[in-house]
């Protein structure tokens, strides 16, 4: 087992050497970079990453530049996890054979992809990968919507969040549908790991990710990434979006451990209204016009109903 | 390579993020590294900005906090001390002024072609907060 990089605090953190690039293309006070730089800065090891066609990919690979210090592979939309996957294959098939060049460093395998290219159109690929038991990170960047082709709702975006295919207006509140349960979805799989994160909670998440590296199989994790772009929010305010959603509990932040066991790891000291999280959101704007108040009810509703169901679950133990 | 078009170059061409080998780059910093041209790391977006983040060190207490919610690798922080910022990889998304905690802020965003002496010297006093 390769050493875990030691981060007693957020002085020590500091002196890591980023292997993620500036002068990439994300809009500025996007959280999809917050959210790779933690995760990569969480471990020494060497890297082989790839990324699902998103905005990550899309803003990072741009011909004739790159902003990745590490192995770095992008195929497709849906198949990011299995190209990740099959390195890690062949690592191990190398290493059984003795052929590794450098077989005392022990990368680690991680693959980047959108809600879009997750919850929907790369899910059989990830189901397969967590199936088969690979030893990789799946992070999704969590941003609940088809950021990169202009604002699509997916299965990830929340009930009355205003897209370009589900728009808000006369006759609509926006999307209908509730957002899909990935984490019960990905435990339910039996991954020994699957954890929810957020970038404002960076202590939380390295632990996590630690964690993630640490233990053999498959890991899911899943990143909250507030889209100053599609959220419709000011880009200096990314982190503070982020604090509203973990505080009201729309982002609970928790652990699943080897498919039953819950752990929530983040309990605001002062839970705040969902109605304050929502209405810092140009996405959720026409939730407060009186005509929608019971969409307003029915999302306090749902968070509270989740966060009883989160804390029985982890007094219960299963 | 790197001026070539991107119809240009052959099937199987490469372009590598370094010149030469990194022996271990998770502990070799940006300083050190031999960086090609087409790392982006070479690049700059400063001409993004409308306003940019002006540095004093004068009030900073070393929190970090600008470094590590900055989302352009533009906070330059070594031996753990915040030492300046990247103005080819800030894009002037003001993150970092808004997470500094000090009171007057370490941080505050300037007109981009605001004179960085002309802001210190104008820098605000200590605000009262209200209770
Ligand atoms: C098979 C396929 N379908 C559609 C697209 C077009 N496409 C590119 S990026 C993208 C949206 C990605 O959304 P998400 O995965 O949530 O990532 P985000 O951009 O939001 O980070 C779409 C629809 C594609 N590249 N490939
Ligand atoms: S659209 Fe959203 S996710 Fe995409 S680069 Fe911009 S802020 Fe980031
Ligand atoms: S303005 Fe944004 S990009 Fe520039 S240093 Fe601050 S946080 Fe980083
Ligand atoms: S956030 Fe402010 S006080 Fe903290 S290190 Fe940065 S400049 Fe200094
Ligand atoms: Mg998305």
């Amino acid at each position: 087992m390769s050493e875990m990089k030691k981060i007693k605090n957020l002085k020590e953190f500091s002196t890591s050497a980023d292997r993620f690039e500036g002068a990439n293309l994300l809009c500025p006070g996007c959280a999809h970079s917050i959210i790779v730089r933690e995760i990569l800065n969480a471990t020494n090891d060497d890297l082989i990453l790839s990324a699902s066609t998103g905005c990550l990919e899309v803003c990072t690979a741009v011909y004739p530049y790159t902003s990745w210090d590490a192995s770095w592979i992008h195929i497709g939309f849906e198949n990011g996890s299995t190209a990740v996957a099959g390195a890690e294959a062949m690592y191990k098939a190398l290493k059984r054979k003795g052929r590794l060049k450098q077989p005392d460093r022990e990368p680690k395998f991680v693959s980047f992809a959108g809600d879009g290219a997750s919850y929907d159109i790369g899910f059989q690929w990830i189901s397969g990968c967590f199936e088969r038991g690979h030893n990789i990170m799946h992070v999704v960047l969590d941003n609940e919507v088809y950021a990169n082709t202009g604002g699509q709702r997916s299965s990830s975006t929340p009930i009355g969040s205003s897209t370009t295919t589900a728009p808000a207006g006369r006759v609509s509140y926006g999307e209908k549908q509730n957002k899909k349960d990935m984490l019960a979805i990905m435990a339910a799989h039996g991954a020994p790991y699957v954890a929810q994160v957020a970038p404002n909670k960076w202590k939380d998440m390295i632990k996590k990710i630690q964690h993630g590296f640490a233990v053999e199989g498959p890991v899911f994790i899943n990143a909250m990434s507030a889209c100053t772009t599609e959220w419709k929010f000011l880009p200096e305010d990314t982190i503070a979006i982020s604090d509203l959603a973990t505080d009201s509990l729309v982002f609970p932040l928790y652990e699943i451990i080897d498919g039953t066991k819950l752990n929530i790891t983040y309990r605001p000291k002062n839970v705040i209204p969902v109605k304050d999280y929502l209405g810092a959101q140009g996405r959720f704007k026409h939730l407060f016009k009186p005509e929608n108040k019971h969409v307003l009810d029915e999302w306090q509703k749902r968070v509270d109903e989740k966060w009883e169901y989160l804390q029985r679950r982890e007094e219960a133990g299963v | 390579m790197i001026d070539n078009g991107w119809d240009e170059f052959e099937i199987g061409a490469m372009l590598r993020s370094f010149d030469g080998a990194v022996k271990d780059i998770a502990t070799t910093l940006q300083e050190d590294r031999p960086y090609s041209k087409n790392n982006s790391f070479t690049a700059s977006v400063a001409d993004w900005r409308i306003e940019k983040p002006v540095f004093n060190k004068d009030y900073c207490i070393d929190c970090q906090f600008c470094w590590i919610y900055c989302p352009d690798i533009s906070i330059i922080s070594r031996d753990k001390k915040m030492v300046g910022i990247d103005y080819d990889h800030c894009k002037g998304c003001a993150i970092c002024v808004e997470v500094c905690p000090t009171n007057p802020k370490s941080l505050l965003m300037f007109e981009e072609k605001m004179d960085e002496d002309e802001a210190l010297a104008g820098w605000p006093e200590k605000e009262n907060k209200e209770k």
